[in-house]
């Protein structure tokens, strides 16, 4: 099996854990995001606990891999080289969790959500694809210069 | 909050952990779901085949989800037009924060990137503002 063939089923696999991890967790339940949202009203905490499990697992493996001279099935890692905070990565954030908290999905649970065929999550996934869109476009002149 | 959601929550979460740490381990990548789709939609430069081979397999787990357990993927309580503008800020938020809940919150927290803390900071503190203020204006979550 030739290496490009392993990373894309690898792809495929963290695609369809990644993706059974938030059906399970109850991402994929954008009252039940709203509800962890709504700390000053019926508050729903249990949504907390899905990065509060997924990060030791990952902080763990992460410092490990780091270890060995190079991944398992390419040549080296690659890995956010962007340090320090910038007006763009703030403006972003907060832009990002006015949407999440309108709408109660993410990019993530959203994209499972597609499965369903429901129309408010297509037009949700539409709309994320053509704000990426238009978000790239705006920067690529700044880029050029 | 029921002790059952409780448990989901962690036990889904560590598949999430899981499933990024392969990722990171096999083929040496940090994994964010919107990273995923921007990078199909507007790619920077190459590598636009597994990222849409694992937008695949996420739409593939949902599919098997809502053949096996329907009741785990709902809609969204809000109306069509609020979720049109909410899909367009998360769009062009996400780009230009370069990252969501998954690269941020879980992959950049655990790596202590400074950046990824204060983003996902702020995008819980925006998000639960945003809920807050609807709930003001009468609209419940």
């Amino acid at each position: 099996m030739s290496a490009a063939l392993g990373r894309h089923l690898v792809a495929l696999a963290v695609g369809l854990v990644f993706g059974a991890g938030l059906l399970v967790s109850g991402m994929t339940q954008p009252a039940k995001v709203l509800a962890f949202l709504d700390v000053t009203g019926s508050w729903d905490p249990s949504l907390m606990f899905v990065m509060a499990s997924a990060i030791p697992v990952y902080a763990v493996v992460y410092r490990l891999a780091l270890r060995r001279p190079r991944p398992l099935l390419s040549d080296a890692f690659v890995l956010p080289s962007r340090s320090g905070l910038d007006a763009r990565l703030i403006g972003g954030a907060a832009l990002f969790g006015i949407g999440w908290g309108l709408s109660g999905y993410c990019p993530g649970p959203a994209v499972v959500s597609l499965a369903s065929g429901a129309l408010d999550v297509v037009v949700f996934v539409a709309m994320t694809a053509l704000g990426m869109w238009l978000a790239a476009r705006c920067e690529r002149p700044r880029a050029r210069s | 909050m029921d002790v059952a959601s409780l448990w989901r929550a962690i036990f889904g979460g560590a598949l999430i952990g899981l499933a990024a740490a392969l990722l990171l381990w096999a083929n040496g990548r940090v994994v964010g779901v919107s990273g995923l789709l921007g990078g199909v939609l507007a790619p920077a430069r190459g590598d636009v085949s597994w990222r849409a081979v694992a937008l695949l397999g996420l739409v593939l787990a949902g599919i098997a989800g809502a053949l096996v357990a329907p009741e785990h993927i709902s809609s969204s309580p809000r109306p069509l037009g609020l979720l049109a503008l909410a899909g367009l800020l998360v769009g062009i938020g996400t780009r230009l924060g370069n990252g969501c809940t998954s690269g941020h919150g879980v992959c950049g927290i655990s790596r202590l990137s400074a950046r990824s803390i204060v983003a996902t900071a702020i995008f819980m503190s925006s998000g639960m503002l945003t809920v807050f203020v609807l709930r003001r204006l009468g609209a419940a979550p």
